[in-house]
């Protein structure tokens, strides 16, 4: 029993704190947002240039001029700011965002992040994950712990060193799979630190699914 | 000095010349100078270096410049919602430059402020950095990237005055308050043309020195991508 697309954003909104300033990234880590506590402040930025991002509007009240880093529409709060983009990157360059949450194809235990481009294939473009990693304070990762191909094949995602081109070298702080929760010592050396097992996932099968090195640090389940 | 100009056709007459570099404003489909991108179309010029975030979609804005095959070169940071660019990049007919979008930004700023280059983060020990310089500041890694100017500037605004003073509006802003700076001639579309004194001064974005022609767009076609809503809750 692994956890579900949204319990592992559930997972990771525990990362979030009160006045947080926040980056989503596109997919799962958006949905981080259905799980932000009650009572609890926290500002979500849009790298096109908004701080205060609403949630999606009726229908009918779309407005072209007003969309998330994902092209989707979306609406503004009385707390919302625009800026032009390279306001935005100066507040993400600049250390200004508390967390980054997004998907990635692999991480290495040293905290490399490969999200980007598959060589040979056609690349879309990185966009401003390079710039996020690179200068948001925390970085957290919410991705499946291995790849399923459709012919069947497995390929685990967690792994000593990136084999994909990177987005960014030692800058994930954190990885939440469906399978469980690490984290790293990005700027150090320690190991990287298995923390929480999801429900029904052992470390066992943890170790089968896992190229990286880790230790067990295991919490008592919260 | 008049800056009004009656049509694109006319704001965009004589800046126009094969091989330049063309600076486009807008975040996906938002933002973008679509009337004067049609006018760069039909003049027909052509191996065009394009900076713009992103490349449009199939029929529409860049999307359309791509068709004709005006286009060489992108520098960009995300392409991927063009089919056409997909199969001219494949085929090697098209030139591409990925910048992350920051490092893109942040270039343009420079390039329009008078800065040759800057160091960032943004790139370290990834693929972006190979061949530039890397220096260590307080510790730390930076890449050097250049500032970047351009020949032409189309820029889109929601409401501008005849001096070229320009206000955007909500996240339709994006890249053009940079591009509108960093070109050698910048030509700004806009919604709204008002004239001297009917824009709040201290609300301009983009003072009318970085502008030389403007283009009114009644009634300016607008583009969803991506049509998101949340339910309404039952009564």
């Amino acid at each position: 029993m692994a956890w579900t697309r949204d319990e592992m954003a559930a997972r990771a909104a525990r990362e979030l704190r009160d006045g947080f300033y926040v980056n989503l990234g596109i997919g799962i880590p958006t949905l981080v947002s259905n799980y932000i506590p009650a009572g609890m402040k926290v500002s979500l930025q849009s790298e096109n240039g908004m701080l205060g991002m609403g949630p999606f509007p009726y229908e009918g009240e779309e407005d072209p001029d007003l969309i998330n880093a994902g092209k989707q529409t979306i609406t503004e709060l009385p707390t919302t700011s625009y800026f032009s983009s390279a306001d935005s990157f100066a507040m993400i360059r600049g250390g200004h965002i508390d967390l980054s949450i997004l998907g990635a194809m692999q991480v290495a235990e040293n905290g490399d992040l490969a999200n980007w481009m598959i060589p040979g294939k056609m690349v879309k473009g990185m966009g401003g994950a390079m710039d996020l990693v690179a200068g948001v304070k925390k970085v957290v990762v919410v991705m499946d712990h291995v790849a399923r191909a459709k012919d069947g094949t497995v390929e685990k995602k967690l792994l000593h060193r990136c084999n994909l081109p990177l987005t960014g070298a030692r800058v994930v702080d954190m990885v939440v799979t469906d399978m469980g929760v690490f984290v790293i010592d990005k700027h150090g050396s320690g190991p990287m630190k298995l923390i929480e097992l999801a429900p029904g996932v052992t470390v066992d099968d943890i170790r089968a699914n896992t190229e990286a090195s880790f230790v067990e640090a295991l919490k008592a389940a919260a | 000095m008049q800056k009004v100009y009656s049509d694109a056709k006319s704001a965009l007459a004589g800046v126009l010349k094969d091989g330049m570099t063309i600076m486009s404003g807008g975040f996906g489909l938002c933002g973008i100078p679509e009337t004067l991108i049609e006018a760069i179309r039909d003049s027909g010029v052509k191996n065009l270096t394009v900076i713009s975030n992103n490349a449009g979609v199939d029929g529409v804005a860049l999307g359309l410049l791509l068709e004709t095959r005006q286009i060489r070169k992108m520098i960009s940071s995300y392409v991927g919602e063009n089919k056409i660019f997909a199969q001219q990049y494949l085929a090697g007919e098209l030139e591409l430059e990925f910048n992350p979008q920051g490092t893109l930004a942040e270039r343009i700023r420079a390039g329009g402020a008078g800065i040759p280059a800057f160091f960032t983060k943004t790139g370290v020990g990834t693929i972006i950095a190979e061949g530039k310089e890397v220096r260590t500041f307080d510790g730390e890694e930076y890449v050097m990237e250049r500032g970047l100017v351009a020949d032409l500037a189309v820029v889109h605004a929601w409401k501008g005055d005849t001096e070229g003073n320009l206000i955007y509006r909500k996240t339709a802003r994006n890249f053009n308050p940079m591009m509108a700076t960093a070109a050698k001639v910048t030509v700004a579309e806009v919604e709204h043309l008002v004239e001297p004194g009917e824009l709040n001064p201290d609300a301009i974005v983009t003072p009318g020195v970085y502008v030389k022609r403007i283009v009114h767009v009644k009634d300016a076609r607008k583009h969803i991508e991506q049509r998101t809503n949340r339910k309404r809750a039952a009564a």
